[in-house]
């Protein structure tokens, strides 16, 4: 993973602008190979960053504010000082722009093509982003399983591990409104290339569904069902979705931000001190 | 099996009827009596019996259950059951600061604890966009070796246990000995070190750490040969190993296998090497593999990896140079030098002076950095190393603040146990053992 280049490692205040965070393309942009016109995500980026414009953050897919809470805990009112009233923008990643930088170009373009050969539409991937040397691909649900075996069985592409599947909740702390909070995440290796990329799906928690790729997969038959002990991600297709680490009679799904860490308070040396979850936040 | 029926339902005692399951004030009272196998087997399998093995069984490593039905001695399927030592870890980490997260991840798999931690704290430094000290990143590998070793012995040590080669039990934990007493020497704990942090290590080394790790170089070398005497040329441990647990690469490759397994089916894939981290493109070591992909060439790749690991731990002597052992960014490392006092490890006596004495500024940022944390940037990142199970990756997601959003633990031993009934079944029920052993699962890993 270190040949990319133009990562991000100052795109560092993701406040959802417009900036590029793979702009150092530099001398590796010669070698890659450059196809004319052919952009296979940007152009439908924009255009799924519109549909989805009813999120906090203007046009990005999903941005969860973080409520900074004052420094001593004080919530509501008591605050004088205007400081707990903070409220930082929410994480939202934003689409990188080609060049993307050492081989995510040419991957792009492989998986383009390979998209196109099997008739899948573009815009099965919603957004690109590159950050940190790592590519991830922000793709419709409904495509997941199709991506999957593409990405395993095109001779260019070539994931042949699928290194976990697990979940990620981006509720926001206070509450706001987010859109599709619920995410689902693919770590994918191609072994052949030496390769790893990063599939996302999101979801609603209304509407937790989302193949399966056990039949491309079959590793991903634990993975599923802990992100389903855990967040309650209905994998359709799969061949036993079933608690795995909670009891089977476990009610709710304990990775969610909804769900309660617990915990009791513990009295040391004549003071209580409160569950973690109940201590001051300063962040 | 039919007239042993009508005699069974002929004979049925009051007690036996009673022995079932009964209501009460306080629910439902199962009573378990046993000697009802008859009822649960069909008249045309006669011999098909669903066994139940663990979570509480000597070679189930820890609390595994298995479920096994059996035709005769024949494994027809097998069923794997985890989640008796789930601890919510990774919830945990979104209630604690980066730096906090540390010591709950070293505590995943316990006995890869310091790859837990090098693994969490490569992440967020990918996240930080930090590079630790040179010094830092050898010791690093200088631990992560001995530990790989530690591993490696008790996967020997428990295995062949399980096998009834007691002495490989007693031989293995008797060097896994020597390994904890020198991490314990050099990190100030045997086992969940928390010695590594996000942006270097928490205290150097101790000052003579160079004998003590020759000397233990020399003792393991003198004593590895033992293995091969005790173990790798025994006939009755070869038969007990060769052809068992077959996995060829492609099975591999679909269940997720990595680590040991993949290698022991001929490919050569370790991170260490693939994707080098923390220096170690600068080390010379071999990747052992082997063709066969049974439980005898998973022993014997854990053997050569020790051997391996020795090789780099000799080098990793060499490349260790006086330095820095943390960033210098006074924003991400920790305020404090540590040193042992009288009363156990904690601040220094030069640092608290000056931050109650002297500087205010001082003692302010000590208590931000230690109770607020780090502010990590928003993003995430995969990282992966080559644990002694396979690859141990971390998913780590940063909404900018200072607590995790999402620390996801891509555990081998999780994914590598779902080898299992592809490994076992078809063969003999004491083959399972032979299976489960060779994928040396560490269930703190599985259930996080």
């Amino acid at each position: 993973m270190s040949e990319p280049t133009g990562t991000s490692k100052d795109a560092q205040e993701p406040t959802g602008g417009a900036q590029s965070s793979a702009e150092a393309s530099g001398p590796a942009t010669a070698e890659q190979r450059t196809r004319g016109g052919e952009r296979p995500a940007s152009g439908e980026v924009e255009q799924a960053a519109d549909d989805a414009g009813s999120t906090v953050e203007g046009g990005t897919r999903q941005a969860a504010t973080r409520e900074r809470s004052g420094m001593f805990g004080v919530r509501g009112s008591g605050d004088t000082s205007g400081f707990g009233g903070l409220r930082l923008p929410g994480y939202a990643p934003a689409p990188a722009e080609r060049p993307y930088g050492g081989w995510f170009d040419e991957l792009a373009d492989d998986l383009g093509e390979a998209l196109d050969e099997r008739s899948v539409p573009r815009s099965a991937i919603e957004q690109v982003t590159v950050d940190r040397g790592e590519i991830t691909f922000y793709v419709e649900r409904d495509r997941v399983l199709e991506l999957a075996r593409i990405l395993r069985d095109d001779p260019n592409l070539r994931f042949e591990l699928c290194s976990g599947v697990s979940g990620v909740d981006y509720s926001a702390p206070d509450g706001a409104p987010v859109t599709r909070p619920m995410h689902v995440v693919y770590h994918l290796l191609s072994m052949t290339y030496r390769r790893r990329i990063r599939l996302e799906v999101a979801l609603d928690f209304e509407d937790p569904h989302v193949p399966s790729v056990v039949e491309v997969y079959p590793t991903a038959d634990w993975h599923e069902r802990e992100t389903w002990d855990m967040f309650g991600v209905i994998f359709d297709g799969h061949p036993a979705l079933t608690r795995i680490l909670m009891p089977d009679d476990w009610e709710g799904h304990p990775q969610r931000k909804s769900y309660p860490l617990g915990g009791i308070p513990v009295e040391y040396k004549g003071a209580e001190i409160p569950p973690p979850d109940q201590r001051r936040a300063y962040s | 099996m039919s007239t042993t029926d009508e005699t069974r339902a002929a004979t049925e005692t009051r007690e036996a009827q009673q022995a079932r399951e009964r209501e009460t004030t306080e629910g439902t009272v199962y009573t378990v009596t046993g000697g009802d196998w008859d009822t649960l087997i069909d008249s045309e399998h006669d011999d098909r019996i669903v066994i139940n093995m663990g979570p509480q069984h000597p070679s189930t490593h820890g609390v595994l259950r298995l479920v096994l039905e059996l035709e005769g001695e024949t494994v027809t399927q097998g069923r794997t059951v985890i989640g008796y030592l789930h601890t919510g870890i990774e919830k945990n980490c979104e209630y604690r600061t980066w730096t906090q997260g540390v010591t709950f991840v070293t505590r995943m798999d316990y006995l890869a604890p310091l790859f837990n931690e090098a693994a969490y704290c490569l992440g967020v430094e990918k996240l930080l966009g930090v590079e630790v000290p040179r010094r830092a990143q050898h010791i690093r590998v200088l631990l992560m070796e001995l530990n790989r070793i530690g591993s490696h012995l008790v996967c020997l040590a428990t295995g062949g246990m399980e096998l009834g080669a007691l002495t490989g039990m007693t031989a293995g934990f008797r060097e896994r000995e020597e390994v904890l007493h020198l991490l314990e020497y050099l990190t100030g704990l045997r086992m969940n070190h928390a010695f590594i942090r996000p942006g270097g290590l928490s205290q150097d080394l101790p000052e003579d750490w160079k004998e003590k790790v020759t000397d233990f170089v020399a003792v393991m070398k003198s004593r590895m040969p033992d293995y091969d005497k005790l173990l790798t040329g025994q006939p009755i441990w070869r038969q007990r190993l060769e052809g068992v647990g077959y996995l060829p690469v492609d099975g591999c490759l679909a269940l997720g296998a990595t680590g040991p397994i993949l290698r022991s089916a001929g490919l050569p894939w370790d991170q260490r090497k693939v994707e080098p981290y923390s220096g170690y493109e600068e080390y010379d070591f071999e990747v052992p593999t082997a063709t066969e992909a049974d439980c005898y060439a998973r022993y014997r790749l854990r053997v050569e990896e020790i051997h391996e690991s020795l090789k780099i731990v000799e080098q990793a002597v060499r490349k260790i140079e006086p330095g820095p052992v943390m960033v210098e960014d006074r924003k991400i490392a920790w305020p404090a030098q540590l040193s042992i006092g009288s009363d156990g490890m904690g601040n220094t006596l030069e640092h608290v002076r000056k931050i109650m004495g002297q500087s205010m500024e001082s003692l302010i940022h000590h208590f931000k950095l230690v109770t607020e944390g780090f502010h990590v940037p928003a993003g995430q990142v995969y990282q992966s190393v080559e644990s002694p199970r396979g690859e141990l990756g971390y998913h780590l997601v940063s909404d900018g603040g200072t607590r995790p959003v999402r620390v996801h633990v891509r555990d081998p031993s999780f994914v590598n146990l779902q080898c299992m009934p592809a490994m076992s079944e078809g063969g003999m029920v004491a083959d399972v053992i032979a299976a489960v052993a060779s994928i040396d699962p560490v269930m703190g890993g599985v259930d996080r």
